[in-house]
């Protein structure tokens, strides 16, 4: 550590932890508990923080990481326990309080105004109530600190034309901005590329040797591994570990947050791929804007073979999955499924070309979340069990029976409303109405987003189990882990167009990583 | 204040709800009975005994309660599948008009087929005025309680164009129709009293809209769309299908209520066919929970106060006004009580 952490250290009435000279805790929070209704998302939790340290804190969806935070951070109140900031006991009713202790957070969504500039935004919010707004002398902070941190964005650019990374920089900027000296990033790097995380990550150090500290939320090992100085692990709402980084491993580490070894996983291996299932030819498809989002994109998926379509959110992958399940209007370019074109926007008929259809977004395309499991199950093939117009309700509870069991779903029953089920359980109703028909295509967008270590596993499990059986799948996922774990092929997409396809069981995550981020050369 | 999400309650609690809606209603009507200088007890045994004391009045209670049950309904049939019809009144008055049409210059035929004739007429004047909305909607996405609203403002005017021009009676100044033909009108099915075919249609109604939501594909395929469009589209279900039929369907049932109010109760199309039957179904479904046999049973309470707040007043000069005042209460109670089936709020000191 630099000899000057010391010298702040000075003065505060901490103890050194060990033999030579700590730099002093600057946040405490002692025996914290918070319940929601009957779930308990943080119990008995102590953590600290010293100053100019970087501490992640690890945990899989769901340990209670973000809860924590919101707590620090004011937005919660804690049923019990006590938060020190610098030694001194506070009480936080909203973020306010906890930004005028010189807390601040960035959210896994951005909090931007897409249509004022990063000056502006920076600026928003923090007048402290005078009536005009000093924007050179609020420049002069803001080049300052970007100087001072390396946080090279554009001050009079408008936030919407920044890339993903360009916004986080703008809401580190606002943190210290309103002279933050304790950060909480809330899963920074899920929606960042490789090369865009690696700018985080020497932004986060030139932050700490200036003597920010740093909390880190992430459930990603080696991010952890390489950013961190120690770490905290949280599970289902405890904290069970605290390592020092330089002590542990990502074995170690991966053990104390899911609580099991995680088994090496081994791809099992690849048939001989078969005819083409789904071709894809052409395909131009806008987004909400009227931008083109896919860009003539071809694309041929053989029977009994995985692609994976790598690539940083708002590349196009929404768009195209939105085509292919007929919920958006092609421009130019045609799809096949088996064979058979599919007529351009029409959901029936992206149904009934036998394609497994597992939506990106569970909660609002995926499922009618206030209806039953069962009236869930029957989404796409109610018409099936219609006699005479009507439902044959008994045939419909033994059709879900059937599902339940054969996917293993957790309900209370099959009459239970969907919303009364967890994230994991939701995406099993979605796969047991897809791939329980044994459908020649399957087009699944992120299929595991936010769901847990064990609910992953059994998403993977299912998919290798379509490809067995010889279905052709196309894979959109965000995480790269994943694709390289399932895909027989990876392509990525950039800006609307596949920049390059790699075979899966040879690609370099680098590769893969410079197409993400658009760099379209062979690695050296 | 602290408000938080409950955990859903057991069914028994989602019954009891409109039950003790109503009860506390009742108590805070007392105030404005007070104030208007009634006798409390006598004023609400009065209002029972004058709606359901006598078998006259019961029986009158039932005839006052057929158009509210249709119109709560046509409104509960929409919402549930987020079809904000608030046109009902409008797609009443256009089956008044259809039915006073044919029921004026109806063929000789049978009367079974007459009235066939009369009720067909009524239902689809109804239900095609309601798909003007629906096709705005599903077609330009123009917002549909704008549309349905101010179309009933358009219906009215076409009935008054109607009843001054080529409908109305001849050799009269009143914007009144002449009397449809006797084979027109809805037989009276108990003697000394006015209780007609369209009460048994009204209970028929509710019973069919409860077999349409829970029996059928079409009922399936608009809840879907009503609790998530999206995700209904996804699954292959055309949205826009079921909003254009729903409204055909809601629309029908209100045009149901103008056709009684002619063929049972008026004989003749006149201005003021409805005293807001169309807006007070909105009310009653709401009250019912949008379920069909809970509308019904709105639509009697409803009934229940109209009918006895005029023994009401003629006991104890209490305005017959006040069962405006006890409906508008009905319904606030009964959100603030569904709001507190679903959510705890706690007060939190400082």
């Amino acid at each position: 550590m630099p000899a000057d952490r010391h010298a702040m250290s000075a003065g505060t009435e901490e103890a050194p932890a060990s033999g030579h000279t700590a730099p002093p805790c600057v946040v405490e929070m002692r025996s914290i508990t918070k319940t929601f209704l009957d779930v308990t998302a943080n119990s008995n939790v102590t953590f600290s923080l010293r100053e100019g340290e970087i501490c992640a804190l690890l945990g899989e969806n769901g340990a209670g990481k973000t809860t924590l935070m919101n707590i620090l951070f004011g937005y919660y109140a804690a049923d019990s326990g006590e938060i020190r900031i610098g030694g001194e006991k506070v009480s936080f009713s909203s973020p306010k309080d906890a930004i005028a202790c010189r807390i601040g957070m960035v959210h896994q969504h951005f909090t931007l105004v897409p249509s004022q500039t990063v000056l502006e935004n920076v600026v928003v919010g923090s007048g402290g109530g005078k009536f005009f707004l000093d924007l050179s002398g609020a420049r002069k902070k803001l080049l300052a600190l970007q100087e001072r941190f390396g946080l090279s964005v554009d001050p009079d650019a408008p936030v919407w034309t920044l890339p993903i990374g360009g916004q986080q920089k703008v809401e580190i900027l606002k943190a210290l901005y309103r002279d933050a000296r304790i950060l909480i990033l809330d899963e920074p790097t899920a929606v960042l590329a490789p090369l865009e995380t690696r700018e985080l990550f020497a932004t986060l150090r030139t932050l700490a040797a200036g003597g920010c500290s740093i909390i880190f939320i992430s459930h990603k090992l080696y991010e952890v591994m390489e950013i961190a100085d120690r770490v905290v692990v949280l599970t289902k709402g405890v904290l069970t570990a605290e390592r020092k980084v330089s002590e542990t491993s990502e074995r170690e580490l991966a053990n104390l947050m899911v609580g099991r070894d995680l088994a090496e996983k081994k791809r099992p291996p690849r048939g001989t791929p078969g005819s083409p299932l789904l071709e894809i030819r052409g395909l131009t498809v806008k987004n909400d804007r009227n931008l083109e989002a896919v860009n003539d994109l071809s694309l041929d998926i053989r029977s009994g073979e995985i692609l994976g379509m790598a690539g940083v959110s708002g590349n196009g992958q929404r768009e195209l999955a939105e085509a292919l399940f007929g919920l958006r209007k092609p421009v130019s370019g045609t799809i096949s499924v088996n064979g058979m074109p599919l007529p351009p926007a029409r959901p029936k008929a992206s149904v009934e070309s036998g394609m497994g259809r597992i939506p990106e977004d569970r909660m609002t395309t995926g499922l009618l979340l206030e209806l039953s499991v069962e009236e869930n199950l029957v989404l796409e093939n109610h018409a099936d069990f219609r006699s005479l117009g009507m439902l044959d309700h008994g045939a419909i509870g033994r059709h879900a029976e059937r599902l339940i069991s054969d996917f293993s779903i957790k309900t209370d029953g099959r009459t239970a409303k969907a919303q009364t089920l967890s994230g994991g359980n939701l995406q099993k109703i979605i796969l047991a109405r897809e791939l329980s028909a044994s459908p020649k295509v399957v087009v699944a967008a992120q299929p595991t987003r936010g769901l847990d270590v064990g609910a992953i596993e059994y998403v993977h499990w299912r998919i290798l189990d379509a490809r067995a059986s010889g279905a052709a799948i196309l894979l959109i996922s965000e995480d790269l882990d994943e694709i390289f774990q399932l895909s027989d092929r990876i392509a990525v997409m950039y800006e609307g167009r596949i920049m390059g396809i790699a075979d899966g069981g040879s690609a370099s995550r680098e590769q893969i990583g410079l197409w993400m981020s658009g760099v379209n050369e062979p690695c050296a | 204040m602290i408000i938080t999400k409950r955990a859903p309650l057991p069914g028994w609690v989602q019954v009891l709800v409109p039950v003790g809606a109503i009860l506390v209603t009742l108590l805070l009507s007392a105030a404005p009975i007070l104030f208007a200088g009634g006798d409390l007890w006598l004023s609400y045994t009065s209002l029972f005994k004058g709606a359901l004391g006598t078998r006259y009045n019961f029986l009158e209670t039932c005839v006052k309660a057929a158009p509210l049950t249709f119109t709560g309904l046509a409104v509960a049939f929409a919402f549930r599948a987020k079809f904000w019809n608030i046109g009902a009144e409008g797609q009443l008055l256009a089956g008044a008009i259809a039915a006073t049409w044919v029921g004026i210059s109806a063929p000789a035929l049978p009367k079974v087929a007459v009235l066939i004739l009369v009720c067909t007429a009524g239902f689809l004047a109804g239900g095609l005025w309601a798909t003007v909305p629906a096709l705005l909607k599903t077609k330009y996405r123009v917002d549909d309680v704008v549309t349905t609203l101010l179309l009933n403002y358009v219906m009215w005017h076409i009935m008054g164009y109607l009843l001054f021009g080529p409908l109305q009676m001849p050799n009269s100044s009143w914007p009144r129709s002449p009397a449809i033909l006797e084979i027109a009108r809805f037989p009276v099915l108990l003697a000394r009293s006015r209780f007609h075919l369209g009460i048994v249609l009204a209970v028929a109604a509710v019973l069919i809209v409860w077999f349409i939501n829970s029996k059928t594909v079409f009922g399936y395929r608009a809840r879907a769309v009503g609790v998530n469009p999206r995700a209904a589209a996804f699954g292959g279900i055309n949205v826009n299908s079921v909003i254009i039929r729903t409204a055909l369907l809601s629309g029908g049932l209100a045009g149901m209520a103008g056709v009684g109010e002619v063929a049972a109760i008026h004989f003749h199309l006149l201005m003021d066919i409805s005293p807001g039957f169309g807006y007070s179904g909105i009310v009653i479904a709401m009250l019912g929970r949008l379920h069909p046999l809970g509308t019904a049973l709105a639509a009697f309470f409803f009934s229940v106060i109209i009918v006895g707040a005029q023994s009401m007043s003629r006991l104890t000069g209490v305005p017959t006004y006040i069962a405006e005042v006890i409906q508008g209460m009905a319904l606030i109670v009964m959100l603030i009580a569904l709001l507190l089936t679903e959510y705890r709020i706690k007060a939190v000191k400082d």
